[in-house]
């Protein structure tokens, strides 16, 4: 059986069209045919969030995402984030807060946190809220605290 | 790479069926939360895929002309979480997703692939059952419709013919309507972890009498169940807190979990008359009701 389709995929604002084997998951493709080593592949079984990326804005661990799901959709990964030289201010606010140590976790949570605050609208979001919104992600170092704060700037900035 | 030897995607209800039909070995994949992870590291668990991740005719949450709530088995548990109708006229099903995995998971995950992998710890299923759910299968030209109750046969066994799927989760008017619920699940963690135990119980309060209440636990049997002896003896009694010490007393008749290296029977007993106690006093208060 031909376990081969080509898929069409928009990759931080880039079109992009490619072979892919129906196997693969999402995280496999993004980093090895496109390159997007970012996306981190820690447990593989949806446990940990480091995969974490944005599929038409919603997030997604990448490792139980089968490529050819991706057919059609926008995806989102750190190496978009910077624009202009600049860091988004999710990026900017886990450097201001120290959120960062081993940084294997990083960009799960960075896509993670990005998806949670521009999800908020309004809405008084509370430090509870903010670790419910990340639940979704490990992080073995920082204990956690420096990166709801993180989050917690950025909600604050909006209001 | 996942280990699986072919894949097929179907485009509608009745294309999924005949490639059930067409291969005994073959598997419907929907959000792959649970699929995908028995597959990963090479194991070839389902070697053959049928994908109905993308069958729009079943991914939808309705309210009909009756006034019943339909849901779509491939709605994702956070649509269904988010559903302005789910948030209003069941909002115990929106309380117990909630509390499965994560963001993550959730957007992905499917309230149908959660009642059809058939755990005894599935989240979504005991508010389901305590609301009197029907679920709608479908076959080869034909259609049934059985209680969610008496769709879970045993850890990991459904009420499903290899060539059928579930196409609907229901909620009727009448079993909803004026009644007011609770979930609580008991784990080690607050997210991303499986039931020790899992509660749902939904009340119906009038003058101060527990006009009717179902209860319904998950990891306290070999599948999702519902306490029909504790049900019967506690209908159409004066609220009370006596009333909630026989319910919290009477419980440990319609369960029987068992001992695994999660928890000690003993230990789920002790969760179950405790839950028992806590959830039906929350559904009670949600319901207007007081405790003397």
């Amino acid at each position: 059986m031909n376990l081969n389709s080509t898929v069409t995929l928009t990759v931080n604002g880039k079109k992009k069209e490619i072979r892919v084997d129906v196997r693969q998951s999402l995280l496999e493709v993004l980093r090895e045919q496109l390159g997007m080593i970012s996306v981190k592949q820690g447990c593989a079984v949806g446990e940990c969030g480091a995969c974490t990326v944005l599929i038409d804005e919603v997030p997604i661990d990448a490792c139980l995402y089968l490529a050819v799901w991706a057919d059609g959709r926008s995806i989102r990964t750190v190496e978009g984030e910077i624009r202009d030289d600049k860091l988004s201010r999710v990026q900017q606010a886990f450097v201001d807060e120290g959120a960062v140590q081993c940084g294997i976790c990083t960009p799960g949570f960075v896509m993670a946190s990005t998806a949670f605050v521009e999800k908020q609208q309004d809405r008084k979001v509370s430090r509870h809220d903010i670790r419910r919104g990340l639940a979704g992600n490990l992080c073995r170092c920082t204990g956690y605290d420096t990166i709801v704060t993180a989050v917690q700037k950025c909600l604050e900035e909006d209001t | 790479m996942f280990n699986f030897k072919s894949y097929t995607k179907a485009g509608s209800i009745q294309e999924a069926i005949q490639l059930l039909e067409q291969n005994p070995a073959a598997h419907l994949i929907a959000g792959g939360t649970d699929v995908l992870v028995k597959l990963h590291k090479g194991k070839a668990q389902f070697p053959y895929l049928v994908d109905i991740h993308d069958i729009a005719e079943l991914n939808f949450i309705d309210r009909n002309d009756d006034g019943d709530l339909v849901i779509g088995p491939l709605s994702c548990f956070t649509h269904v979480a988010e559903s302005p109708l789910i948030r209003k006229h069941i909002p115990v099903l929106a309380e117990a997703i909630l509390t499965i995995g994560g963001p993550q998971v959730r957007n992905m995950a499917t309230i149908g692939g959660n009642l059809c992998n058939g755990v005894p710890s599935a989240d979504s299923a005991t508010p389901l059952i305590a609301l009197n759910a029907v679920v709608t299968i479908e076959g080869q030209g034909e259609s049934r419709q059985i209680p969610l109750e008496d769709f879970f046969l045993g850890p990991g066994r459904v009420a499903l013919e290899h060539h059928e799927m579930m196409t609907a989760i229901t909620v009727t008017r009448a079993n909803y309507e004026g009644y007011y619920g609770h979930f609580f699940k008991y784990a080690m963690r607050d997210a991303m972890d499986i039931a020790t135990i899992g509660c749902s119980a939904v009340c119906k309060v009038e003058d101060e009498i527990l006009a009717d209440m179902r209860l319904a636990y998950g990891v306290a049997a070999p599948v999702p169940i519902r306490c029909r002896d504790t049900e019967n003896k506690v209908r159409g009694r004066k609220i009370s807190q006596q009333l909630l010490d026989d319910i919290s007393g009477a419980v440990k008749n319609d369960v029987s979990p068992r001992t695994s290296w999660r928890a000690a029977r003993e230990f789920r007993l002790h969760i179950i008359a405790t839950l028992a106690h806590r959830v039906v006093k929350q559904s009670i208060l949600n319901a207007g009701g007081t405790i003397t």
